[in-house]
Formats: structure tokens, sequence, C-alpha cells
């Protein structure tokens, strides 16, 4: 166990590298099927919250995740700052200043819920939700270890592939988006992952 | 009675103002008028800070209509009016219209005196024919 400001700036630590990490990455699966700027996206995003770490990290969990949302918002730059924001703002809302694992699933959902609102879309659409959706169900239904969370992640966001994207750009290509994995369904995961990590022993 | 204020957002600065020059031109100075283009890095995208700076410009008592290009402009415009302060919060409305179509008859709708709701349903409507 750490203390709750060195957890808070080791997930933002690990969020910012895997973000910068896959960059590229995720760009290029933008850029086969929607404007090819997620990856740079997420990184100006990242990379500002990482900028601001020690101010954000001293901030108790609910304001910590409601400045962090903020700064993805205003720094993102596409769609990704308004979902990936409100995400974070809407965990903020929902968590209690001394958080404990049974308040996860909760505050989980309930993001999950606003960012649905903010998207407009639902469950099979080829979006982040698509991630999402499935570990907020691994959680819900008691499963806690790390690996399996990260395994659920990253089998959802394979399982984007196939679908027909009704939402976002994507959907402008019609039955040419199949075959390509979201972009957005793989930075949730790879978020996901990096989150999973640092948890593992808390 | 004031106008209601109109704001463009593009991902493009040159659209976005390419836009406004036409709704300046084919309707007037009456109407406040704003617009907006471009992520915080300055390239294509859109930028929510901006957004709002671009509602407090176009900022009428009657209200705003933001007009938007793609996805990205939409949800970075729902999230722009979302932190607005509450009594601004539901007088800003979201066009479901084509940009430049769009902008000249909500521009022109306004001018007339119409209230926010009817200047987004007028160009909502010219879309829909």
């Amino acid at each position: 166990m750490q203390d709750a400001v060195s957890l808070r700036a080791a997930l933002v630590k690990a969020v910012a590298e895997v973000v910068g990490s896959h960059a590229d990455e995720l760009t290029a699966l933008d850029q086969a099927i929607g404007d090819g700027d997620h990856g740079i996206n997420m990184k100006r995003g990242f990379e500002a919250v990482a900028a601001d770490a020690a101010a954000l990290c001293a901030k108790p969990w609910p304001d910590f995740l409601k400045s962090v949302g903020t700064t993805l918002v205003m720094k993102v730059g596409g769609a990704s700052g308004p979902l990936y924001g409100t995400l974070f703002m809407a965990m903020g809302k929902e968590m209690p200043e001394n958080p404990t694992a049974a308040d996860l699933p909760r505050a989980f959902r309930a993001a999950i819920l606003a960012v649905q609102a903010r998207g407009k879309a639902e469950r099979g659409h080829k979006t982040m939700l698509d991630v999402l959706i499935p570990v907020a169900e691994a959680l819900e239904s008691g499963i806690y270890e790390t690996d399996k969370i990260a395994a659920a992640a990253h089998a959802a966001a394979e399982a984007t592939k196939p679908i027909k994207a009704v939402r976002g750009r994507a959907s402008f290509l019609g039955d040419r988006s199949i075959g390509h994995m979201d972009p957005g369904a793989r930075s949730s995961a790879l978020l996901i992952e990096a989150v999973s990590g640092i948890l593992e022993n808390e | 009675m004031e106008s209601v204020g109109v704001v463009i957002v593009s991902h493009s600065p040159k659209v976005a103002e390419g836009a406004a020059d036409m709704v300046r031109q084919m309707v007037g100075e009456e109407v406040p008028l704003a617009w907006t283009g471009g992520n915080p890095s300055g390239g294509l995208g859109t930028d929510v800070g901006q957004i709002m700076s671009a509602i407090d410009r176009a900022w009428s008592n009657a209200g705003v209509v933001i007009l938007v290009d793609l996805g990205g402009a939409e949800t970075n415009s729902e999230m722009a009016i979302e932190m607005l302060p509450d009594e601004r919060r539901a007088k800003v409305l979201v066009c479901n219209a084509p940009l430049v179509e769009g902008a000249v008859v909500a521009a022109t709708e306004a001018a007339g005196g119409s209230s926010v709701e009817t200047v987004r349903q007028t160009a909502e409507e010219y879309s829909a024919r």
C-alpha cells in the first residue's frame, strides 16, 4: 500500500506513459477509420495532466478525478476530450474522499452512463463503450484480479474489429469500417491495463 | 429586443472564418457573431476553451446558437455549453444543420428578433429540405 498522493501520482505517470508510447499506434488505427488524430490528441491531453501532476495529485480523489477530466476536456482537442473528460469527471462525482474497492464498480458504471449520454452511443457501436462496459460488468460480478480485467479489456477491444461503426467519423465509412479495431476501444483498453497495473498492489 | 447570437465552430479556422465572412456579408452587422476553429495546438480540431470564449464574444441575453461541422465539433460544443455558468447554459443550443447554410439561415432568422429555439428550428428545417 502507498499513500493516496503517491498512488495518484503513480496512476498519472502510468496513463501518461502508456498513451505516449502508443500514440503512433492509436493514430494509425484512427487513420484507417477516423481522422487520424487520436494518438496525438490523447498524448497532448495526458501530457497536460502529467505536467500538472503535483497539483492534481495533492487533491483528494473526487477533485483529483474531476480535475484530470477537465484537463482532458480542455486539452485533447477532438471528440475524445469530452468523452474521456466526462468519464473522469463523472467518476470524480461518484467517488468518496476515501474510496474502497467496493466504490469502484458503482462509480465506473455511473461514469460510463455519462459517457454514453455525451457520445449518444450504445454498446455495439464500435466505440470505447465496447471496452468500458464489459470491464464494468466484470467489476460488478466481483472480478478484481487486475490481469483478468486487463485481459477482458483487450479482448473487448479486439472484438470491435468486425463491428460496423455507427457513431463518429468511422460511421461515414459504413462497411469499410469493418475489420479495423476502434481507436477509442484500443486507448480504453490501454488505459485500463495501465490503471490495473498500478492498482494491483492496493 | 437583442438578437440571438451565432457561433461558428469548425475543425478548420479558415472554414470557420470564411463562413463568418459570408454571414456578415449576407446578413449584416446586427447579429452578434463569433467563430473558432483548430485544436489547442493550432492543428485541425476544436477546443472547448475557445468555444466557450466564442460563446462569450457572441453573447446575447436572447441566447446563442452554435453551428458545427463534424463529430468532435459537436461533442466539444456540447461540453463547452455544459461548462458555462448556470444562468447561461439553457440559452445556448447546437444546431443540427450544415455549417455554412445553417449559419446564414440562423443569422437571418436571428436578425428578425426570433427566440433562440426558433432560430435553431429554422436552421435545422432548412437543412432538412
